[in-house]
């Protein structure tokens, strides 16, 4: 018994007269995790987007199951953490195993006043489930099920795209086109962008079996487990009591072979145990590279999530690497459409998402070359990095089961301010989501609920106490002491308040330039970069 | 200065090299190779500085091309 109905969205025929549709200013190509996010930014923000999916179901299949503290903090902005929360699997912890021994343990919430914890597990149907029915509600967003992209022609001032349906073709004209359409992306294709990068030679099996098992949520990586002849393997819990198996086979398999379920079943059987009963709910074999496209901006196409980037799944750093493409793309496109913001801040989402994506490729190729070692030396040397940590601590941190996503801190870019205080959260990271207290707001619980999508300047200490300043970008200022209270000094702490600070903050909730106390002239040249008109 | 040391260090070096010569002279190639996995990385640890380490790299890896 599946513990999924796959629902299925509904066609519309297109109703263009000559088969051209009127021009968007939008086009999200690709209806996924990605793209649906991407979507709901724009719309939160008064942009219209047109999203055109090739299929009209969710995901086939659970994926991308691990979602990341700062992916639950862009979606929370959305209003579609809760239903995440719900459904998904909380977990802070890694344990590691070598030859059936626990090396270590690895917890992965760096503050536990944090809003979110470190990761849930939760289906990928599950997550475009719940993006899908956010967007349904969303009239700003026009859905478009079984509408294929086939076609794509670049002109300057926009794109015109072929779509195929199963009533027939018509063009689509657009001002901007996003591409989220996956690893597979037609758009890259269309476009002959070379996706170029490393191939690992090795072959890896996920079964997703359904099993009741007590006992806590943690991450478990097994190197050369007792059990069985795969060289590691990976297990996590999922909701509706769905594991997640993940074996490797090494490079030298007979595909078909490997698929078959009397031996998938026969895996699961040496690792589970002759007792558990459990059944077989999907099934996928697969192998993978670490790759990217050499710009996210082309002129009016933008590409985001797997379309642009590739990394192995060990770190979770695909799906949760996408979400915060389309957190950093969404206010910057959003401003430049309203005719806010000059085309050049498009160039900040191309610099700031390929540091991120770069330092993705870094974590994911570093985690499966150790993983996966390239020659017979290098697995020597692996082999001893475990052998010793059994016995040296030290050997322990070069243990490398996977580098686990933890949000992109942009320092290096263009965009970024001044720096005065020289906290933890410094400009470029982005603003933690630590408790604080609201008058008369008790639905505020933490820092990044007063927020909000726009620009904001947190002013602390006397010396800010009458700082006003106005932008045409919009800009709030919350007070520390009158608009909400730091009352444990967490926020304070993290930015290094010492007594008087402002701080700025993006629309996507990076922080931008941090001051001891500025003059307005000052938090306005730094806004200039955003306008491109300083 | 800091950086790799090139000038004596070990207070015993006749002493160290014999030690070191016993400890590896009977191992199979497979287990020299293994040995001097873990070796190196219990020195690199105590060592720690990245610095000191990269030199080190490179110094080992620049006398393996010169003998070619």
């Amino acid at each position: 018994m599946a513990t999924y109905q796959y629902p299925e969205y509904p066609y519309h025929p297109p109703v263009f007269a000559d088969g051209l549709a009127p021009t968007a200013q939008v086009v999200i190509v690709g209806g996924g995790q990605v793209g649906l996010t991407m979507a709901l930014d724009m719309a939160q923000r008064g942009v219209a987007s047109v999203v055109l999916d090739e299929d009209n179901t969710v995901s086939d299949g659970s994926r991308a199951i691990c979602q990341a503290k700062r992916t639950l903090e862009i979606w929370d902005r959305m209003g579609v953490a809760t239903p995440m929360m719900a459904k998904g699997v909380t977990w802070n912890e890694g344990h590691v195993f070598y030859r059936g021994e626990q090396l270590y343990a690895f917890n992965m919430q760096e503050n536990p006043h944090s809003k979110f914890p470190a990761f849930i597990n939760i289906q990928q149907y599950y997550v475009e489930q719940f993006l899908i029915e956010q967007a349904m509600q969303q009239p700003l967003i026009d859905l478009r099920w079984c509408h294929r992209v086939t076609g794509l022609e670049t002109a300057p001032g926009g794109v015109r795209l072929t779509v195929e349906t199963p009533d027939g073709i018509y063009t689509q004209p657009c001002d901007w086109l996003v591409a989220a359409d996956g690893v597979r992306s037609t758009i890259r294709r269309q476009m002959g962008l070379s996706f170029s990068g490393q191939v690992f030679e090795d072959h890896f099996l996920i079964a997703d079996i359904i099993m009741q098992r007590e006992g806590p949520a943690i991450r478990r990586f097994y190197f050369d487990p007792p059990w069985g002849p795969e060289a590691s393997a990976l297990m996590h819990r999922q909701s509706d009591n769905v594991w997640r198996l993940d074996f490797q086979l090494g490079w030298n398999v007979d595909r078909d072979e490997e698929l078959r379920d009397e031996n998938v079943f026969a895996r699961i059987r040496r690792m589970i145990g002759p007792d558990t009963p459990f059944e077989l709910e999907w099934k996928s074999l697969y192998t993978f590279q670490c790759r990217s496209i050499d710009r996210y901006r082309h002129d009016r196409v933008l590409f985001i999530g797997d379309a642009a980037h590739q990394v192995s799944p060990f770190g979770a750093r695909g799906g949760n690497g996408g979400v915060q493409d389309a957190d950093n793309l969404g206010w910057k496109l959003a401003l430049v459409v309203q005719g806010r913001a000059g085309q050049a801040l498009l160039d900040s989402y191309d610099e700031e998402r390929r540091f991120a994506a770069a330092e993705n490729i870094l974590n994911s190729t570093r985690a499966t070359d150790f993983i996966t070692p390239k020659t017979p030396v290098s697995e020597v040397y692996r082999n001893a990095v475990l052998d010793l940590a059994r016995d040296f601590s030290f050997a322990r941190a070069l243990v490398n089961s996977g580098r686990l996503s933890v949000p992109a801190h942009l320092t290096e870019s263009s965009l970024n301010g001044a720096d005065e205080l020289r906290g933890s959260v410094r400009p470029g990271s982005p603003v933690p989501a630590l408790p604080l207290s609201v008058p008369g707001n008790t639905a505020a619980s933490h820092l990044t609920d007063i927020l909000g999508d726009g620009f904001t300047l947190l002013c602390f200490g006397p010396a800010n106490a009458e700082l006003r300043v106005e932008s045409p970008l919009g800009l709030r200022l919350l007070h520390a002491g009158e608009d909400f209270h730091d009352s444990d000094g967490g926020i304070a702490a993290a930015f290094g308040v010492r007594d008087n600070a402002v701080v700025l903050v993006r629309p996507d909730q990076h922080v931008m330039a941090c001051w001891h106390a500025p003059d307005p002239a000052t938090v306005l040249a730094t806004l200039s970069m955003i306008t491109g008109d300083g | 200065m800091s950086g790799l040391k090139h000038e004596p260090g070990i207070s015993d070096p006749d002493g160290f090299y014999q030690e070191l010569i016993e400890a590896v002279q009977r191992l199979s190639p497979d287990d020299a190779l293994a040995f001097s996995a873990r070796l190196n990385l219990l020195l690199a640890n105590h060592i720690g500085d990245r610095t000191v380490l990269r030199e080190a790299i490179e110094a080992a890896r620049k006398g393996l091309e010169d003998r070619k």
